[in-house]
């Protein structure tokens, strides 16, 4: 208890702690899952379609990811291409974004996580103990589900990754980074003329595209975005899609959604992931016409998301 | 723009830099916890090794010859008699005793001067309770005088200076040797109130006097508190006048304790004419300071129960005094008096709001009412603090190590009282 | 009767009207066929019976207890021969002491003139008549009100309502106390505050730079014009202050920080408790070891580098008061860093940044206005503190920025004022309250600024 300005800190423990972990996916209560026979279809480890690829960019073998007892993703192994949009979908509480955060090792700020499994990123492993993982985080970088600006100026958000980088020497360079960046993520009309204001009084939709130009800013060689569009309006989304595809020449894409008919528009492989197993992987095209497994087809036609 | 090549380059190189800034911040972390908790080590480990002799006192006991020559005491019931008696011949007889080499009367006026200013009221309260004892001999421990304590308990302490001559120092070895002088748990530590002279100093007079001072603050300050929590948790309609008064007791809270004797000077001193030095004086000036604390953790406390038991209650009928006594208040109880407790802790440390309403004097008596003059520990121990004597200093350390105990017990208490009544909704 | 009897007396009174209605109650009760058959629980009218006794007869005892003294003095010094009336309130209090004592009987009055004699009989009479009074009109309006309550007890008469309407009016009165607690600090310290601007000019007290609180006793004595300027005060204060926030603030941050992103939860659980412990010591312990222990050690460490240390050095107080603050600064620091977004976070180290920069560059200036808020709140508790500064600083005025002189606080000059005896007259006296009013409003400034800061920025992440 404490004894001083009793005010202030009475009001502390009652608003609570704004750091929290986040409920793993699984956990989450609104999983239809329970009771369904299709459960006892899934096999594990094995993936129909074609989950492997040449040279990929991600080579991820047995990966097993566990909170605490519970297991998150059962023995998934998968290949990212190089250039690729790879589109993650399946219903809620599946792994998807587990597995996504593997990727960048965002799950090691959670103690109870444990990680298993082969994870390379061209030909190394992401999680040998050597590696870095300040140097992961610079090549491969993350969109969240809620746009989180930082309480600073839109050109001091783009300018924070390469600042604390060292990737620029001069002013001169920095500014160049900026403008590039908030350029390639379409802002640049909208924020050239206010660089100074604060991110945090831009739309929504703004803010999305401003996180994106901040990730972009790093250089990094793979974005990951989680449900990037999910707290934004239609035309908001529209204009990401918009980017994604102007991206996906220059990086590899990998995002998490759950909007079907997104996943169709911006990708071109699609993984369809169902209770922490990967279930099925193919082209967007055969995975949304043909599907290959009994799931994914329910998946698709609306039995159950 | 770099290219995602150099780019990797540039990072890798980066890498050595900032994990260097990394550990550097921390180790600042580190080292500002280190400090802060080092301090309160020193600090204890500094009030306990002054502290600690504190509870030792320092006797001389001798078989005293309690004969009626020596003190010109025939009849004990005698008034005349009694006032002009020497009190302190037989004991200096018997010290002489034991102490032969103290031939001259210089000698033996040194020798004397090893007996506590009060020794000899002991052989006068000891004939007033039993005059029969007249002329017999008698084995009585006396305290000794500070110079004699502080050689024998602080010889080799360099913060102590030894007001004996080396003769005396002499004779007190010898004594010590003898058996004659001796130390042994400082009873009279927590027998007696204040006194001039170290040896017969207590804190049993600060101890009632915090007690009644708490006693009065507590009966003052629980119950106004909750009922004000009560009131702004339940009743209190959203206007300005409720923004106001919640505004004043967060105020209140924050302001320095010194404002708080100020007001009780002013208004009960002066306005009401209450007399000084009092603890009805001193608990009405700590409730007003204490009620601040215990509304806004009774708030707290009353925020949590959960609105479904108020809906329960309510369903069934209940009026919302009733819901408010009935329910909320006996759920929140425990956090209430958690908070109360922990106010009353704070309390009992309080000393600049009672120096102002005049508990600074030296009282030598144990109070025994709500109106007599009294003390408080914590002023005692600043009065004891500041005196000259340095035989004070070291019952200053044991004071606090006294009050730090009642404040560590108190602290328990709520924290046990919290965890064992503690609910989960 | 002594007010400390007629409370029990009143109390007993109010238990008795509890009975005596209950039983009214159910005996009405009884013919309609029960007490369900009453518009409140019998309880209730009991209980409406015990507060219309109690409290109107509470009232007016308080009220007569606490003016009591003050009407009878002035009675007695009215009735004294107009050629010995006191001129100055100092001169009243002497007399109606001598008085007093005469009619307590510990002052022989056998050298005294008539007046005081006669007046000291005056005052025994007043005294008891007072007290007769007194009883008399209490328990009159107590048996009143248990009579007109009694009568009250009827099938239809809804008590409850009654009872919890009374209720929640006491329930508020408490709750006003705190009003009334801020208006009689106010009112009290400003009405000694404005006396003594009768006597020293506002200008002076504000912008002189001398403090040599005396006061002559006699008119025509010499040398003992005081001087009253604060500024040595105000300088001494934020002297100390600022040598405590130099302590606190590093320590408190930098430790909040450690512990709310790079400790683990055990080190946090127990960690955080004993920081809390820094706030719970008595500020006399602090003051005895800052007097006692740091003073001779920072002095003693000074003469070794040959540089000379008052034993009551500004330097000694602040450190020990810097400790005590501590916790102020890290307990808020820590709130305010949590209630930053996890999202935050997740941003920057998605970018690759390391734990120490995204603090740094992110969530250390995001939580920035809630830190300064907790920095403004320890200062304002820095400048409050009495005893550590009583004890371990000095009494005389000093002009100087070096921490190794003694210096004075205002806080310092309040308590030795006020201590010992004093007239209620003098400038000196009187200092100490515009003294006190000065700390007040200055408190309440940076507390009034400090809370809206921390309340604006908690806004921000709701």
């Amino acid at each position: 208890m404490n004894t001083m300005s009793p005010s202030i800190s009475a009001e502390a423990e009652m608003r609570g702690k704004g750091a929290s972990i986040p409920v793993p996916e699984h956990k989450r209560k609104d999983s239809l899952m329970e009771d369904k026979p299709e459960d006892t279809v899934i096999e594990e480890g094995k993936t129909v379609g074609k989950p492997f690829t040449d040279n990929p960019k991600f080579k991820l073998r047995n990966v097993d990811v566990s909170y605490g007892a519970d297991r998150a993703i059962k023995n998934i192994s998968l290949d990212i291409g190089r250039n690729e949009v790879i589109a993650f979908i399946g219903p809620s509480g599946c792994g998807k974004s587990t597995f996504l955060r593997c990727l960048n090792r965002m799950n090691d700020s959670i103690d109870i996580c444990r990680v298993k499994g082969t994870l390379e990123l061209d030909d190394q492993n992401i999680y040998d103990a050597k590696r870095d993982v300040v140097e992961l985080r610079a090549r491969v970088g993350m969109v969240f589900q809620k746009p989180n600006p930082f309480p600073k100026s839109i050109y001091d958000n783009v300018a924070y990754g390469p600042r604390i980088h060292g990737l620029a020497n001069r002013k001169s360079e920095l500014d160049d980074i900026v403008e590039n960046s908030l350029r390639k993520a379409g802002l640049w009309n909208e924020a050239k003329d206010r660089l100074d204001a604060m991110a945090t009084g831009m739309s929504g939709g703004q803010q999305q595209r401003l996180c994106i130009a901040r990730a972009i800013a790093v250089s990094p060689e793979v974005i990951l975005m989680d449900e990037p569009c999910s707290a934004l309006d239609p035309i908001a989304t529209a204009r990401v899609e918009e980017l994604i595809a102007e991206m996906s020449e220059s990086y590899t894409i990998v995002i998490v959604t759950h909007s079907m008919q997104q996943a169709a528009r911006v990708s071109n492989r699609t993984a369809y992931f169902h209770m922490g197993h990967l279930v099925e992987v193919n082209e967007t095209d055969t995975v949304f016409t043909s599907p290959q497994h009994p799931l994914t087809e329910s998946y698709i036609t609306g039995r159950f998301g | 723009m770099t290219d995602q090549r150099s780019q990797a380059e540039i990072v890798r190189k980066s890498l050595k830099r900032r994990y260097r800034k990394e550990r550097r911040f921390r180790l600042y972390g580190i080292l500002a916890i280190f400090i802060a908790l080092a301090s309160l080590f020193i600090l204890f480990a500094d009030i306990i090794s002054k502290g600690h002799t504190g509870f030792v006192k320092t006797t001389i006991t001798l078989d005293v010859s309690l004969d009626s020559g020596l003190m010109y005491l025939d009849d004990p019931t005698d008034k005349d008699q009694w006032s002009n008696a020497d009190f302190k011949a037989p004991i200096l007889a018997a010290l002489q005793a034991q102490v032969p080499e103290a031939a001259g009367a210089a000698e033996k006026r040194e020798l004397g001067r090893f007996l506590g200013t009060f020794a000899d009221s002991e052989i006068r309260n000891l004939l007033t309770k039993n005059p029969e004892l007249l002329n017999t001999t008698q084995t009585i421990e006396f305290p000794t005088h500070d110079r004699v304590s502080v050689y024998v308990k602080h010889a080799d302490n360099p913060r102590y200076s030894i007001k004996l001559s080396e003769q005396q120092q002499r004779w007190v070895d010898e004594l010590v040797q003898k058996g004659i002088i001796d130390t042994s748990f400082n009873d009279v530590l927590f027998s007696r109130g204040d006194s001039r002279e170290p040896a017969n100093a207590g804190v049993l007079g600060a101890i009632v006097g915090s007690l009644l001072t708490m006693l009065v603050t507590l009966a003052i300050s629980f119950p106004v508190g909750i009922a004000a929590a009560v009131y702004l948790e339940e009743f209190a309609p959203q206007n300005k006048l409720t923004d106001f008064i919640e505004v004043n007791i967060n105020n209140l809270a924050a302001v320095p304790s010194i404002i708080f004797g100020l007001l009780g000077l002013a208004v009960f001193i002066n306005l009401f004419g209450m007399p000084r030095s009092v603890p009805v004086v001193g608990g009405l000036v700590l409730a007003l300071m204490t009620l601040p604390t215990i509304i806004i953790s009774s708030r707290a406390a009353i925020k949590s129960v959960p609105p479904s038991i108020r809906e329960a209650a309510e369903g069934i009928g209940a009026s919302k005094m009733q819901v408010v006594l009935h329910h909320v208040v006996p759920l929140a109880m425990p956090g209430m008096l958690t908070g109360s407790i922990i106010g009353m802790a704070q309390a009992l440390g309080e000393t600049a709001p009672l120096l102002l309403i005049g508990m600074v004097a030296f009282i030598v008596d144990v109070p025994d009412g709500l109106f007599s003059s009294a003390t408080v520990l914590p002023v005692q121990i600043y009065l004891w603090a500041s005196s000259s004597e340095q035989g004070f200093v070291e019952l200053a350390s044991a004071a606090i190590m006294v009050l730090l105990t009642f404040m560590i017990i108190m602290n328990a208490l709520a924290i046990w009282l919290r965890k064992r009544l503690e609910r989960r909704w | 009767m002594q007010t400390a009897n007629l409370l029990p007396l009143v109390l007993v009174l109010a238990v008795v009207a509890y009975g005596l209605a209950y039983m009214r109650s159910r005996a009405v009760a009884a013919p309609l066929g029960g007490i369900r058959n009453l518009k409140a629980l019998p309880f209730y009218y009991a209980a409406r019976a015990a507060l219309w006794c109690a409290i109107p007869a509470l009232i007016v005892l308080a009220v007569w207890a606490g003016f009591e003294d003050k009407v009878i003095q002035g009675i007695v010094i009215a009735s004294l021969p107009q050629d010995t009336w006191p001129e100055s309130a100092g001169q009243a209090s002497l007399i109606l002491s001598q008085i007093s004592n005469v009619a307590a009987g510990s002052l022989n009055p056998e050298f005294l003139p008539k007046h005081i004699t006669g007046a000291a009989s005056l005052l025994e009479a007043m005294q008891d008549k007072s007290g007769n009074f007194k009883a008399i009109l209490v328990v009159l309006i107590a048996v009143l009100g248990a009579t007109f309550a009694w009568t009250r007890v009827a099938p239809h008469i809804n008590a409850r309502k009654n009872v919890e309407t009374t209720l929640r009016r006491i329930f508020f009165a408490c709750a006003a106390l705190a009003v009334l607690t801020t208006a009689g600090i106010v009112f009290s310290v400003f009405l000694e505050t404005m006396r003594f601007f009768d006597r020293v000019p506002i200008t002076e007290f504000l912008f002189g730079t001398s403090w040599s609180p005396q006061t002559a006793i006699r008119i025509d004595q010499i040398g003992s014009e005081g001087a009253f300027g604060v500024i040595p005060l105000f300088t001494g204060t934020l002297l100390i202050s600022a040598i405590a926030l130099l302590v606190a603030v590093p320590v408190g941050l930098l430790s909040a920080i450690y512990l709310s992103e790079y400790a683990s939860k055990r080190m946090r659980s127990t960690v955080k408790p004993v920081l809390e412990m820094l706030a719970g010591i008595p500020t006399v312990v602090y003051g005895f070891f800052a007097a006692l222990t740091v003073a001779p050690f920072i002095r003693e460490l000074a003469a070794i580098v040959g540089m000379e240390a008052s034993s009551q050095s500004a330097l000694a107080a602040g450190l020990v008061m810097g400790i005590m603050i501590v916790p102020f600064v890290s307990s808020l620091s820590d709130d305010v860093i949590s209630a930053v977004p996890q999202t935050m976070r997740d941003g920057s180290l998605a970018l690759g940044a390391t734990q120490s920069e995204t603090m740094k560059k992110v969530i250390f200036p995001a939580a920035l206005p809630g830190i300064i808020g907790g920095i403004l709140l320890a200062a304002s508790r820095a400048i409050g503190e009495t005893m550590i500064v009583v004890m371990a600083a000095g009494l005389a005025a000093n002009l100087t920025a070096n921490p190794l002189d003694s210096v004075t606080t205002v806080t310092v000059q309040i308590a030795t004022l006020l201590v010992g005896d004093q007239e209620f007259d003098s400038a000196k006296t009187l200092s100490a309250f515009a003294l006190g009013m000065l700390l007040f409003i200055v408190t309440l400034l940076l507390n009034v600024v400090a809370l809206k800061i921390v309340r604006k920025y908690r806004e921000q992440y709701d």
